[in-house]
């Protein structure tokens, strides 16, 4: 086999992994039952989905994919603290 | 440091790490971003002294290390552990619960690297910390009565730090 | 596609170390899924965020580094950002899920210290 075929599928395989791991997370965050759970669950799927362009940056083999990664776990971040932070003060009497 | 050298480098490390993310960020190394990299390293941290964070000193470099390794060594472990017992491989009744650990780290940064620590091994979770009493709630996910857990985060990474940030003169 | 004039070893090992932290990071969405409370649920992610992230990361930079003919290093300040974040969001999370549990007088709720 080739170092091509082998990169291909074999990243390939990865991403679809990360992509499940999203699709479980996604499910968490459906389900619930409780609105942290659907925090915890979108969280995952932030962080699924960075790992995911990072694997599709190896892939196409550019560097560009590097910034829509970091982008994206930072806004991740921001979501996750803001949605937390608001778990905390939005609902329950401090 | 010396008293000269102060006003322009009032956090240095603060200043290798910009100047070193800068770098990164602009790979290859070429001589126009080596300069903007000192310049940005020299700048910001003046712009920080504004918010005046308390500054940090490391001591014992070499426990830092040896920190550093013990931290990957259990990181991998604990990984491999919480995986069996999420995939099921795990024989026997596991129970789950909360620890609670007298600290006597109290160096803000000293905490901050023991919450990255205690998050970065899968199965310890922080989830309180008592400023005024000290004492650190944990949720672990593999629960054992007596205090194995108490002795494993406070001999293997409590110490340490204590030594790193060491209290007294970090002025 | 790329990676045409790498060395076979070079493909295999990339392919390795992507596969393996995919594999991490899906074994803790996957504890998502079973665990059964919330305080366990919270311990899933942090597969993905710690070894999971270091092993693609590094199979990436290993990969960057070959195919540019030089030393990559520039994935390693995702992990750094995830290193440093991951805790500050699992904290406040495990907080305001503490926070609600006791005031629901709920009987999972973590003990007062």
């Amino acid at each position: 086999m080739s170092a091509t075929t082998v990169l291909d599928w074999g990243l390939g395989l990865a991403q679809g992994m990360l992509v499940l791991a999203m699709a479980l997370a996604a499910w968490r965050m459906l389900r619930g039952p409780r609105a942290q759970d659907r925090i915890l669950g979108l969280d995952t799927l932030y962080l699924n989905g960075m790992l995911a362009i990072v694997v599709h940056g190896m892939r196409t083999g550019s560097g560009l994919y590097f910034e829509a990664a970091l982008i994206l776990g930072m806004i991740g971040f921001t979501a996750t603290v803001a949605l937390a932070k608001f778990l905390m003060q939005g609902e329950v009497i401090q | 440091m010396s008293r000269i050298l102060r006003p322009f480098l009032p956090y240095p490390l603060l200043s290798v790490g910009l100047a070193g993310t800068w770098l990164l960020l602009n790979a290859p190394l070429s001589p126009g971003s080596a300069v903007l990299a000192l310049l940005v390293g020299l700048t910001v941290p003046a712009v920080m002294r504004a918010l005046r964070p308390p500054a940090v000193r490391v001591r014992a470099p070499g426990t830092l290390a040896r920190l550093l390794v013990v931290v990957l060594y259990d990181m991998v472990r604990s990984n491999i552990d919480v995986g069996r017992i999420i995939l099921g491989l795990r024989r026997g009744t596991r129970r789950t619960g909360f620890v609670a650990i007298p600290l006597d780290l109290r160096e803000p940064f000293g905490l901050a690297v023991l919450a990255i620590i205690l998050t970065a091994t899968p199965g310890t979770l922080w989830v309180r910390y008592d400023s005024g009493t000290g004492r650190l709630l944990l949720h672990v996910l593999d629960y054992t009565d007596g205090d194995e857990w108490v002795r494993r985060v406070k001999d293997r990474y409590e110490r340490p730090l204590m030594q790193i940030f060491g209290r007294g003169n970090s002025a | 596609m790329s990676g045409a004039d790498l060395p076979a070893w070079a493909a295999w090992l990339v392919v390795a170390l992507a596969i393996a932290g995919a594999g991490v990071s899906l074994t803790g969405a996957l504890g998502l899924v079973r665990l059964r409370t919330f305080y366990e649920r919270v311990h899933a992610p942090t597969l993905g965020a710690t070894l999971g992230m270091a092993l693609i990361l590094t199979s990436s930079m290993v990969l960057l580094s070959l195919l540019e003919g030089r030393l990559v290093l520039r994935d390693a300040l995702i992990g750094v950002f995830l290193t440093i974040t991951t805790p500050v969001t699992l904290l406040l999370l495990a907080r305001a899920a503490a926070q609600r549990d006791r005031h629901e007088g709920n009987p999972g709720a973590p003990p007062e210290i």
